[in-house]
């Protein structure tokens, strides 16, 4: 009779329950990340409007000296293919240069949504609860995937229409919806990455790290081909941006390169879907090996684990920095003998690299490049004084600081720590573009001036960290505020000349103190002022951390 | 006593926002003694803790923990104490060994032995790396790490929480070693069984404030028995006894039974009264202290006349034990 009962009790699972709940989960996300995904969409709509007017306002001369540039193997890493280069409008400018930094901006946005919506919420087992609910198993990721889609398809649209809108109607539409629709189409090759690589790693952390990976491989695939051959060699035709690149678009626009992405993109998500119904929940498919079972002599401060913890980021941040410069330096000398010819008539050249004079030049160039490279260490110190917080909400600061452990002495090590790796990789960066530049017979400007570079530009690094650690120090919730000064530094350094910006709003930026030449005597004032304020920020950063609660969840 | 009570908290009030956490709450762990620290969720007994641990700022109020200001001196009287926490995170590339032998270290040095039989009555595999340790297992990362220091006070969180039977003996058994070696511990917990095994005194809040605070006897005074008996003639009278709460009867082989629950300072009148009925059968159960903390956490034991949040109804629990006035 029980029996009888019990058999219908139990309903069979039908073949759609692995999405189930799927509709639901991309309404959530959507609201939840309502804000975020609204700061990415007007970043880079403004960023194809804002490249569209300021290259409009160049003028045609300024543009063909552009060209010039963008045919040096610099220009071709930083910028494409080339195609269209002999009639450098616009939109042939846009798309030559643009397409490589919107599908990083675009990359790093779609890696970081689908690790944020299916690793990192594994990791926090919140989506435990989530899938204790009537959810599929593919519905997060499915769900994340749609909501990547829907945000990729807004921005194209939205920013085809602005190009459109902001050229006066001068840049064809059809032309720009195949320049936005094939970058967000590039980028989201890098999230089914993600979707991939957050199958094989247990960590949110290491998945994000495959994905920009990825995008690493495919510029340097894409950079290697493109200097072997104008228009692109077979090597370009297997990175991601170089799909994007090869449509053409503002110079004889072919549409069929962006099957190649969708057809990555579909082969990498039923890859993806395979490896997740092979997996446990929460687990990866490496497993994580045993390790040993005391702790290291080592390991007795906080010092020495806030090292441990940061090591293997520094160690692969160190290295691809290194192999980048160096690699920037023994491209050098070509890159300024075709550059000093270009800036002859070109004005903007001339104000962004101070003149004609080749030496003159020369040094403008250098700066320039010593601003990316400081740009890239002060990010890696922001995000690495993320670290702290992380600890913080986590409950591991709380367990420390219940010890004989000061919150000068926890904090100051983090600090000591992300400090000194910041430093480090400064002299990485600037050292080896020197060691690149010597190898190729460059041996001006010497160690001496690039020695200077580095400690001026090391001072003006640690405002940045003072800056972010003091943000978290006393307002937390406010704390990657700090990236709008780096963006605010990047602007003003790059185009502050152009734009003729006051004295006042260009002094915000710490590295507008430095010297402007590459390898300039700095001013002792200057200096001096610098690293009081990096003092005074660092200071004020351990006095507050001293004073408030401590935050956990 | 004369000595300086190890944990020492005295109108202390702390506050998030529009959250009253802490209102003043008092709270006294003496030298040597085990304080049970209870109360329902969100009672502030976490926030208690992190103020005692110099983690969080009072608003106003004292917070000592041997005499020292618990914000002030905290470095200095971190040495004396270990605590965990109820829901521990480890670092994620260190194993657990490691991680123990870290926060040994920061305290002073490591005794492997202690180490290594604490390991194994826990059955903890060292070697594995933080994530793939179960939610107990992490518990127990931080309970090692803890037992095997040698520390005046140990304040513990929930620190139970996801460890099977098996593992909470062991637990049980350290707390009695280390109370017995004159360590003071203060116990959060929701466990009851737990509290009732190793502690001397209990503290419940409620609302950020102390509702009863006691010795587990005393508290038990304070508390209801169950009565069942058989008597042959009519039990009525027995209702109207001060006292004398849920007062049912049935019939029964001989008489009538009758059931009822007394508050343990009535029970005397109400067995003579029972005695003059003709009493075949009796039996008292001992008042449980689920049954306390019922009525302190929730207002859900039945019978209890008022449903008024905590204070008042501890004030009103409070006078009925101990006067019996109806
Ligand atoms: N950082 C915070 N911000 C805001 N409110 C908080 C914060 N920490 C605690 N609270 C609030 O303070 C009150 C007390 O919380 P607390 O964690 O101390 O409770 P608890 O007694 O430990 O509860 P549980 O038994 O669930 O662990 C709760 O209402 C809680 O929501
Ligand atoms: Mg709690």
């Amino acid at each position: 009779m029980t029996a009888v009962a019990l058999a219908p009790a139990v309903p069979r699972p039908s073949f759609g329950s692995t999405l189930s709940g799927t509709g639901r989960l991309v309404r959530f996300m959507l609201r939840r990340d309502r804000v975020r995904l609204s700061v990415w969409t007007l970043s880079v709509v403004a960023f194809y409007a804002y490249f569209a007017v300021a290259l409009d306002a160049m003028g045609p001369e300024a543009l063909a000296g552009r060209a010039l540039v963008m045919e040096t193997p610099a220009g071709i890493v930083m910028g494409g293919p080339g195609y269209g280069i002999d009639n450098y409008t616009v939109g042939v400018a846009i798309a030559n240069e643009g397409i490589t930094w919107v599908v990083l901006a675009l990359g790093i946005m779609s890696v970081l949504h689908v690790v944020r919506h299916t690793r990192a919420e594994e990791e926090s087992s919140r989506s435990e609860l989530v899938r204790a609910a009537p959810v599929g198993r593919h519905a997060p990721a499915v769900a994340a995937v749609i909501t990547l889609f829907v945000v990729n398809a807004v921005i194209a649209v939205v920013s085809a229409l602005a190009l459109y809108g902001a050229s006066g109607e001068a840049m064809p539409l059809a032309d720009s919806f195949g320049l936005t629709v094939g970058s967000g189409l590039a980028a989201m090759v890098f999230g089914a990455v993600a979707v991939v690589a957050c199958q094989i790693t247990e960590h949110g952390r290491g998945a994000t790290g495959i994905g920009l990976a990825a995008y690493g491989l495919a510029l340097v695939l894409r950079s290697a081909g493109d200097i072997q051959e104008r228009h692109g060699s077979l090597l370009s035709w297997f990175s991601p941006i170089g799909w994007a690149q090869q449509m053409r678009a503002f110079v004889d626009l072919r549409w069929w390169p962006t099957a190649l992405s969708v057809v990555a993109i579909l082969v990498l998500l039923v890859l993806g879907a395979f490896l997740a119904s092979r997996r446990d929940f929460g687990g990866g498919l490496v497993a994580t090996r045993g390790g040993r079972a005391d702790a290291p002599a080592s390991l007795r401060s906080p010092l020495a684990l806030a090292w441990r913890q940061q090591r293997s980021a520094f160690g692969w941040t160190a290295l691809g920095m290194a192999l980048m410069w160096y690699a920037s330096g023994t491209l050098l000398p070509e890159i300024l003998e075709m550059g000093v010819s270009g800036a002859e008539d070109n004005e903007m050249f001339q104000a962004v690299f101070g003149g004609t004079d080749p030496a003159v030049f020369r040094d403008g160039f250098l700066s320039a490049m010593m601003l990316f490279a400081a740009l890239a260490c002060a990010a890696y110190a922001i995000v690495m004084s993320g670290r702290a917080k992380a600890e913080e909400t986590a409950g591991r600061a709380e367990v420390l600081l219940a010890l004989a452990v000061s919150r000068s002495r926890w904090f100051g090590a983090h600090l000591v720590v992300v400090g000194l790796s910041t430093v480090v990789l400064m002299a990485v960066s600037v050292y080896a573009m020197w060691a690149g530049a010597v190898q190729v017979g460059m041996d001006e400007p010497g160690l001496a001036a690039y020695t200077d570079v580095f400690w001026t530009y090391s001072v003006a690094l640690l405002v940045y960290l003072g800056l972010a650690a003091a943000l978290y120090a006393w307002v937390p919730r406010f704390a990657s505020a700090v990236w709008l000064l780096l963006v605010y530094s990047f602007v003003v350094g790059m185009f502050g000349a152009v734009f003729d910006l006051p004295e006042g709003a260009e002094a915000i930026s710490p590295l507008n103190w430095l010297p402007a030449g590459f390898g300039e005597a700095p001013e002792t004032a200057s200096m001096v002022g610098l690293g009081a304020v990096a003092a005074v920020l660092l200071g004020l950063a351990l006095l507050g951390f001293r004073w408030r609660d401590l935050q956990s969840s | 006593m004369t000595a300086t009570p190890a944990i020492e908290i005295h109108d202390l009030r702390k506050s998030f926002g529009r959250v009253q956490a802490l209102d003043g709450l008092d709270l006294t762990v003496q030298p040597g003694e085990v304080a049970g620290f209870l109360g329902p969720n969100g009672a502030g007994k976490s926030t208690a803790i992190r103020v005692l641990l110099g983690l969080l700022r009072a608003d106003s109020g004292t917070a000592r923990l041997f005499g020292g200001d618990a914000w002030r001196d905290a470095v200095e009287l971190h040495r004396r104490l270990a605590y965990v926490p109820g829901d521990v995170s480890l670092w994620p590339n260190l194993t657990g060994g490691e991680a123990i032998d870290f926060l040994g270290r920061l305290r002073g040095t490591v005794d492997k032995r202690r180490k290594a039989d604490l390991l194994e009555r826990f059955e903890l595999d060292p070697t594995k790396k933080a994530r793939t340790y179960s939610k107990g297992n992490r518990q127990k990362v931080a309970l090692v790490a803890a037992f095997s220091m040698d520390v005046d006070l140990l304040i513990l969180d929930e620190p139970t929480s996801g460890l099977d039977p098996l593992m909470e003996a062991v637990f049980t058994e350290y707390v009695r070693e280390a109370a017995a070696a004159g360590t003071s511990v203060l116990l959060s917990s929701h466990i009851l069984h737990e509290v009732e095994k190793v502690c001397d005194t209990v503290t419940i809040i409620r609302n950020g404030t102390s509702v009863e605070s006691g010795t587990l006897d005393e508290l038990r005074h304070l508390t209801r028995s169950n009565v069942t008996a058989v008597v042959s003639d009519d039990p009525s009278g027995v209702r109207g006894l001060a006292g004398v709460h849920n007062f049912a009867t049935a019939p029964a082989d001989g008489g009538t039974r009758v059931t009822f629950d007394i508050d343990n300072a009535q029970v005397g009148p109400a067995m003579s009264q029972l005695t003059a009925l003709g009493l075949h059968s009796l039996t008292a159960a001992p008042p449980s202290l689920e049954e306390l903390f019922m009525r302190h956490y929730g207002d859900v034991l039945p019978g209890a006349e008022s449903a008024d949040d905590g204070a008042d109804d501890t004030a009103s629990a409070a006078a009925q034990g101990t006067a019996g006035a109806r």
